[in-house]
């Protein structure tokens, strides 16, 4: 194992190609425990693709990634271990619209991690309580709203004790008065320590929370910097022509 | 629970209720309760009794006593009717009611003020009499058939989006084998050609374990035997065989319906794909196609009445066997047709009921 302990998670020479399209032209990346990387980039640049790549939604043309020291392959016991330890959060929530928020947080408790009924309960709780909507526990996801439903879809991540969260664009399918509601929650996290790869052009956020920044664009990282270094003092044209894009309102 | 608009709409609610009122008496289904009317109608008919003549009030004793003795003969023979001296008589009510049943033929007695009305089923009431005996089968093969059915299809339907080259493969064989085969054809196919070779097969399997000393379990192989199993058996297998095709594709279809991020979302929580498929895709997916599956279950109903042709008495094959022998055409297949509307229409308006559920629960 040539990989440092600090590095989480470890992306070299990520390739991933849908028919002629080209989404990844060899990404590296290392995350470090515990810090928040948020990745921006135009629409086509490969950045959820790579999110979705780190835990094998999207199964890689070439390249190797490395979870906590483990080398992600396709073998279906080893993925399923590595998977329950990274949490991913979807831009469209992804609830399951059959459960109630409850039976949503203590599902994959139960049948993943083995967890007695009532154990898988208490866990839902106290996450149902820590994105603020311990009272819809017993809702159906129809009944919440667009907030409401991505906090929800935040605790079951976070009910499977993951070492990581992936967020994929969680706000950008929100109403803007939804948006602050789960942006909070992040926050939260970040504070707290968790290990996070965000997808996101919430620029508030990312000044506020983010160790790290990242943007792309044609399936490569063009830019891997500080909040800081990418605000006040981007390096590439590419990089400018985007921020100037994005801020000028 | 709509709730009404803060600002009234005075003129467009009158316009609305104009609409909805015509467009309810467009919409109203009349041809539904014309089938329910005739359905009734063909019933009433049945389950009339056909007054035939009169007997005089001296034979109260004689039906008291049980016996059919010759005056009794006699006045029935002055109505053309043949009654057999060991016609059974049950007294319903002492000196009022009586029931005589002469083989397949049930007369009623009353007691009126100054004779006995002597009254029977009618023709069409004698046919559903006769043709309702097989009602438990055409039932049972239906519901057992539907059964098998659904597990086949499942298991097809799975199969049709294996990402396993073999199990898809496998599954797409058996749907366009089924679906490219007409229904009666396949009913003989499988019950007489299908069946006997599988259990040849199996018993031949069993041989070969006996011979390389596994006695216990060749037993079991070899306790088939072709002419142990009926044709009802053979029956139900071949409309299972059949219809699991159809709703291999239902099931495909509805698990398709469900949306990726679905599965995606399952998984990334450390789900494997068969515990996806259980707890996420399949629940959603049934409710999905629960109508459809419903649809499939009448249709199996009036399916079941091809198996006739392998001599299994459900409904059809006892109203050939009343109209051969009785050469009451009319009588038998009047009765035969009401019947399987009853049931398709009972269960239609079972599957619109539920569809009606699933809806406002959306």
């Amino acid at each position: 194992m040539t990989e440092t302990k600090d590095n989480i998670i470890v992306v070299k020479d990520l390739y991933k190609f849908f028919g002629d399209v080209k989404a990844l032209n060899g990404v590296n990346l290392e995350v470090g425990r515990g810090s928040v990387v948020v990745v921006i980039g135009p629409s086509g640049s490969g950045k959820s693709t790579m999110l979705r790549c780190i835990n094998w939604l999207e199964k890689p043309t070439s390249g190797e990634i490395w979870i906590d020291g483990k080398l992600m392959t396709s073998a279906p016991k080893q993925l399923n271990e590595t998977r329950a330890e990274i949490g991913m959060v979807f831009q469209l929530f992804n609830l399951f619209p059959h459960l109630t928020a409850m039976e949503n947080v203590t599902l994959a408790q139960k049948v993943v991690r083995g967890r007695s009924k009532e154990e898988a309960k208490e866990i839902a709780m106290q996450q149902l309580e820590r994105v603020g909507i311990p009272e819809k526990a017993d809702a159906y996801p129809r009944k919440l709203s667009g907030g409401q439903q991505q906090r929800v879809a935040i605790a079951r991540s976070l009910a499977m004790n993951p070492k990581i969260m992936l967020f994929d664009e969680p706000t950008s399918a929100l109403d803007p008065e939804m948006i602050k509601e789960v942006l909070d929650v992040m926050l939260d996290l970040a504070s707290e320590g968790m290990t996070m790869v965000c997808v996101s052009h919430e620029m508030g956020f990312t000044r506020s929370a983010a160790d790290e920044i990242i943007f792309m664009d044609e399936g490569l990282i063009v830019e891997h910097t500080t909040p800081d270094g990418l605000f006040n003092n981007p390096q590439h044209d590419r990089t400018k022509l985007f921020l100037s894009q994005i801020l000028q309102h | 629970m709509a709730d009404k608009p803060l600002i009234p709409t005075g003129p467009l609610e009158i316009e609305d209720g104009g609409i909805s009122f015509s467009k309810r008496l467009n919409e109203f289904p009349w041809w539904f309760v014309a089938i329910i009317l005739i359905a009734i109608w063909v019933f009433l008919i049945i389950f009339t009794k056909e007054f035939l003549f009169n007997i005089s009030s001296e034979f109260t004793n004689v039906l008291n006593a049980d016996q059919v003795t010759e005056q009794l003969q006699a006045e029935f023979a002055a109505n053309d009717i043949t009654l057999s001296s060991n016609a059974k008589i049950t007294i319903k009510d002492a000196d009022k009611k009586w029931e005589i049943e002469d083989g397949r033929t049930n007369y009623f007695i009353y007691a009126e003020d100054q004779s006995l009305e002597v009254f029977s089923w009618g023709e069409y009431g004698q046919a559903f009499d006769f043709i309702k005996i097989g009602l438990k089968v055409t039932i049972q093969t239906a519901l057992t058939a539907y059964g098998f059915a659904l597990i086949l299809g499942l298991i097809a339907g799975l199969g049709r989006l294996s990402s396993n080259m073999f199990f898809n493969n496998l599954a797409r064989l058996y749907v366009e084998l089924i679906r490219g085969i007409p229904i009666l054809v396949l009913i003989f196919f499988i019950a007489l050609v299908g069946v006997p070779a599988v259990v040849d097969g199996l018993n031949a399997f069993g041989v070969w374990l006996s011979d390389k000393g596994v006695a216990p379990l060749a037993a079991v192989f070899t306790a088939f035997n072709n002419q142990n199993i009926s044709m009802n058996a053979r029956a139900i297998v071949a409309l299972s065989v059949t219809y699991g095709a159809y709703l291999a594709e239902i099931f495909r279809a509805g698990i398709q319906s469900i949306e990726h991020g679905q599965m995606e979302a399952a998984r990334s929580l450390g789900m494997s794909y068969p515990q996806a498929m259980l707890h996420i895709i399949l629940p959603q997916a049934v409710r999905n196609v629960l109508p459809a599956l419903g649809n499939d279950f009448v249709a199996m109903v009036k399916d079941s009445s091809l198996v006739s042709v392998l001599a299994v008495r459900d409904i059809t094959q006892v109203s050939r066997l009343y109209a051969g022998s009785t050469f009451r055409f009319r009588e038998a297949y009047v009765t035969l047709a009401t019947m399987y509307l009853t049931m398709t229409v009972l269960l239609s308006l079972l599957v619109q009921a539920l569809e009606r559920r699933l809806r406002s629960n959306d």
